[in-house]
C-alpha cells in the first residue's frame, strides 16, 4: 500500500534545538566546586569542633551537667581500752548565707528562720546586712533543725555538713582526751596528739546530675573519702572515774589549790588513769580558765620531796654501800652541811636503812647519798628519767629541773636526796616508781593500749633483789610505824612513799607545801603503780601521809578490785576502816 | 539488596531503642543505688548518735548514783566477800 510515512517535520519537545543550549563547561565545574568547597568548610569546622576546640566545649557541656561533688569523711572516735566512748563526732549543719540574696526574703521566712535557729529576727539582719560575699548565719545547728530549713527554700541560704565533737565522759577524762577546735582539728590532748591518725580525709567524685538534681551517673576517677581513724587509748573508764572522783573529794577536803592522780598497769606501763583538778567540761567550753586546762600531771613540775628516797636507798644497795639492817645515826634529827643546816620532822635516833625509809628520815637519807659521787646520783637521776621529756607524745611535756652534776655542792647532794633542789612532773614519778613495780625495768609508758606485754621492754636499772628489799621498805612505810598508814587497803599488801615538800615561790621556799604519796600495790606481785599530788592542802593536814595517802588507799582498793586482782593478805582491817570507794 | 538493607534499618532501629531503655533502666538503677547509700550513710549518723546517747547514759557518776539513791546499793566491805584463788589474775574486762 502506499501509505507513506509523512516526513516529519519538526522536533521532538526534548528534542527541540532551542534547548540546546550550548553550556560552557566551566558553570558545571564552577558549582561542584562550590559544592565541594561547602562541604570541605563543613569538615573543617567539624575537625576544629572535635579535635581543637573539643577540650574547651566539652568543659562547657560539663558545666551543665557534671558536678565534682565533696564525699565528707568523719574523724576518728577515742575509746577507753574496753571500747568505751571517750570522743565521738557527728554530724552537724552549718547554715551560711550570700547576704545580697538572702536580703530578698521577705518578712515572714526571716521570722521562721530565726525562730528555727533560735535568733532575734534582729540578729538575723544584722547577719546579712553584713557587706560580703559569705556569712556564717549559725554554725552547728543540729541536722534535724538544718532539715527543715532546707523545706523552706529560702533565697541566699546555703548549708554545709560539719561535725561536732562530743565527749560522754565530760570532765573526767578531759585533760588526756583533750578537745577539738570549731573546724574539727585537735587543740589539747590526746586529740593534739593523735591529730594524724585521726583525722579524717574527705574524698570526691564527678558525677552528672539530671534536670532535677538527681545524680545519674558517676563519670571520671573518684576518690573514696578516708575517715579517721579511730584510737583505743590505755586508759580505763572505770579506774578514771574513780581516779578523779578521789582526786577531787580531796582536793576538797583538803582546800587544796590542785591536784593530780595517775594510775600505771605494773606489767606493760599503760597508763589507766590521768586525772587533774581542777578541770573543765570539754563539750562546753565557755569561760574557761587557764588553770582548768592544764593538765598538770605532765606539764608541771613540782619538787616530789620524799618520794625521792627508795631511789637514793636502792642505789646503796645496788652498789653494796649498805644492806638493810645497816644502822645510820640520825640523832640529834639536825645536821650542818656547808653552811646549810638541814633537819628531820620527827627527831629519830639511830634508825636502820629501812626504818629510814619508813620514817622518811631526811638525815638518814643524807648521809646515804653523800657516799655516792654526784655523777652516781646524777646517772641515776638520769636513767630514772628525770630531767627528760616522757615523750608520750603529749602536748606541753617537760622535762623538769636537774642540773648538771659537775657544779653540784654538797648541800645540793644532800637536800636532792630528799627530793628538793630537782623538779619533776607526776608522770615521771610514777613512771620512776614502775622500776619497784616490775624486777628493777623502768618501763615506757603509753597512752594507747597495750595487746602484747611480752613487746614492752623496760630499760634495767636495779638487781631483781635490791628491788624485792626496797619493796619491804615501802611497804612498811604504808602500815603503823610508817609515814602512811592511812595508805592501807583491805585485803592487800601495798608499799608506797610520802612526799611533803616545800614549794619554792620566786626562788625561795615559801610555806607551802605538796603532798603527795607514789605507791605499789599488791606488793606480791605488783599490777598497779598510783601517784597522787595535791598542791597546797590547807585543811586537815599537810603531810604526804594524811592528805595523798587516803586517796591512794581508796583508787587503790577500787582499781584492784575492778581490775580482778587476787587478795594477797589476810583481812585484817577492821570493816570500818575498809575503803568505802566508788563503785 | 533492598531487603538486606531493610533488615539492616530494623536492626539499627531495635538496637538504637534498646539502647536508650538500656540507659534509663541503668540510671533508674543507680539512683536507686545512690538512694540506699544515702539510707546507708544515714543510718550510719544514726548508729553514731545513739551510741553517743547510750554512753551518755552510761556514764559512771550516773550509774554510781542511781546505784547509791535510787536503789540503795552499798559496796560490799571486803571482809563480806570471799575471795577464791584462781589460777591466773584476770586483766581488763
Amino acid at each position: 500500500m502506499g501509505i507513506s510515512r509523512r516526513p516529519q517535520r519538526g522536533h521532538r519537545f526534548t528534542e527541540s534545538p532551542v534547548l540546546e543550549l550550548a553550556l560552557q563547561g566551566w558553570r558545571s565545574r564552577m558549582v561542584g566546586l562550590a559544592l565541594m568547597a561547602a562541604l570541605l568548610a563543613l569538615v573543617l569546622r567539624a575537625f576544629y569542633l572535635q579535635v581543637i576546640n573539643n577540650d574547651f566545649l566539652q568543659e562547657k557541656g560539663d558545666s551543665r551537667y557534671r558536678r565534682d561533688i565533696e564525699v565528707s569523711a568523719s574523724r576518728g572516735k577515742i575509746v577507753d581500752r574496753n571500747g568505751d566512748m571517750l570522743a565521738v563526732s557527728t554530724p552537724m549543719k552549718s547554715i551560711w548565707a550570700i547576704p545580697a540574696d538572702a536580703r530578698a526574703m521577705n518578712g515572714e521566712q526571716k521570722r521562721q528562720l530565726a525562730a528555727l535557729l533560735g535568733m532575734g529576727v534582729r540578729e538575723l539582719d544584722g547577719k546579712i546586712a553584713a557587706d560580703k560575699n559569705f556569712v556564717y548565719v549559725r554554725r552547728q545547728v543540729s541536722p534535724e533543725i538544718g532539715g527543715r530549713i532546707a523545706a523552706l527554700k529560702l533565697p541566699g541560704i546555703h548549708q554545709e555538713q560539719e561535725y561536732r565533737r562530743f565527749y560522754p565522759a565530760a570532765d573526767m577524762t578531759a585533760h588526756v582526751v583533750g578537745f577539738t577546735g570549731v573546724d574539727d582539728k585537735g587543740l589539747e590532748g590526746v586529740e593534739l596528739a593523735f591529730e594524724k591518725s585521726l583525722l579524717g580525709h574527705p574524698g570526691n567524685r564527678a558525677v552528672i546530675r539530671d534536670r532535677r538534681g538527681n545524680i545519674v551517673e558517676d563519670v571520671g576517677a573518684m576518690r573514696p573519702p578516708q575517715d579517721g581513724k579511730d584510737i583505743r587509748l590505755a586508759l580505763d573508764a572505770k579506774i578514771q572515774y574513780l581516779a578523779s572522783s578521789q582526786l577531787k573529794a580531796t582536793v576538797e577536803a583538803h582546800q587544796a589549790k590542785a591536784g593530780g592522780v595517775i594510775v600505771i598497769d605494773a606489767r606493760n606501763g599503760e597508763i589507766l588513769a590521768l586525772a587533774n583538778w581542777p578541770t573543765y567540761n570539754p563539750n562546753n567550753r565557755e569561760k574557761l580558765s587557764g588553770a582548768q586546762l592544764r593538765n598538770r600531771a605532765i606539764t608541771d613540775t613540782y619538787e616530789p620531796g620524799s618520794v625521792m628516797k627508795p631511789f637514793i636507798a636502792a642505789l646503796a644497795l645496788e652498789q653494796g654501800k649498805v644492806s638493810v639492817n645497816t644502822p645510820i645515826n640520825t640523832a640529834p634529827g639536825r645536821m650542818t652541811i656547808g653552811t646549810a643546816t638541814i633537819s628531820d620532822a620527827h627527831p629519830h635516833g639511830v634508825l636502820t636503812v629501812a626504818e629510814i625509809i619508813q620514817k622518811s628520815s631526811n638525815i638518814g637519807t643524807a648521809k646515804i647519798a653523800l657516799g655516792f659521787t654526784p655523777r652516781d646520783m646524777w646517772e641515776l637521776f638520769d636513767k630514772l628519767g628525770f630531767g627528760q621529756e616522757p615523750n608520750l607524745g603529749f602536748p606541753g611535756e617537760v622535762g623538769g629541773r636537774m642540773r648538771p652534776w659537775k657544779n653540784w655542792r654538797p648541800i645540793e647532794q644532800a637536800t636532792m636526796a630528799y627530793g628538793q633542789g630537782i623538779s619533776v612532773s607526776l608522770i615521771q614519778m610514777a613512771r620512776a616508781y614502775t622500776v619497784f613495780a616490775t624486777d628493777g625495768e623502768l618501763l615506757p609508758l603509753s597512752l594507747l593500749r597495750v595487746d602484747d606485754d611480752a613487746a614492752v621492754h623496760g630499760s634495767r636499772i636495779f638487781s631483781p633483789q635490791t628491788v624485792r628489799e626496797l619493796r619491804l621498805m615501802l611497804e612498811m612505810a604504808a602500815q603503823p610505824g610508817g609515814t602512811a598508814p592511812q595508805a592501807r587497803v583491805a585485803g592487800y599488801r601495798v608499799g608506797g612513799k610520802t612526799g611533803t615538800a616545800y614549794k619554792v615561790e620566786g626562788g625561795v621556799y615559801a610555806r607551802k607545801y605538796v603532798a603527795s604519796f607514789v605507791g605499789i600495790a599488791p606488793i606480791s606481785d605488783p599490777r598497779l603503780v598510783i601517784a597522787v599530788m595535791i598542791d597546797e592542802p590547807s585543811v586537815g593536814g599537810y603531810f604526804g601521809g594524811d592528805v595523798a595517802g587516803p586517796a591512794f588507799s581508796r583508787i587503790a582498793a577500787g582499781a584492784l578490785r575492778t581490775l580482778g586482782v587476787p587478795l594477797d593478805a589476810p583481812l585484817q582491817v577492821a570493816a570500818s576502816e575498809t575503803a568505802r570507794g566508788a563503785l | 539488596m533492598s531487603r538486606f538493607n531493610m533488615a539492616l534499618l530494623l536492626v539499627a532501629v531495635v538496637s538504637a531503642l534498646a539502647l536508650v531503655t538500656s540507659q534509663h533502666h541503668a540510671r533508674k538503677l543507680f539512683q536507686e543505688l545512690e538512694r540506699e547509700q544515702e539510707r546507708s550513710r544515714q543510718l550510719d549518723v544514726e548508729y553514731g548518735q545513739l551510741q553517743l546517747e547510750m554512753s551518755t547514759w552510761a556514764t559512771h557518776p550516773r550509774i554510781e548514783k542511781i546505784a547509791r539513791e535510787r536503789l540503795r546499793m552499798v559496796q560490799p566491805d571486803v571482809a563480806g566477800h570471799p575471795a577464791v584463788a584462781a589460777g591466773k589474775p584476770t586483766g581488763g574486762r
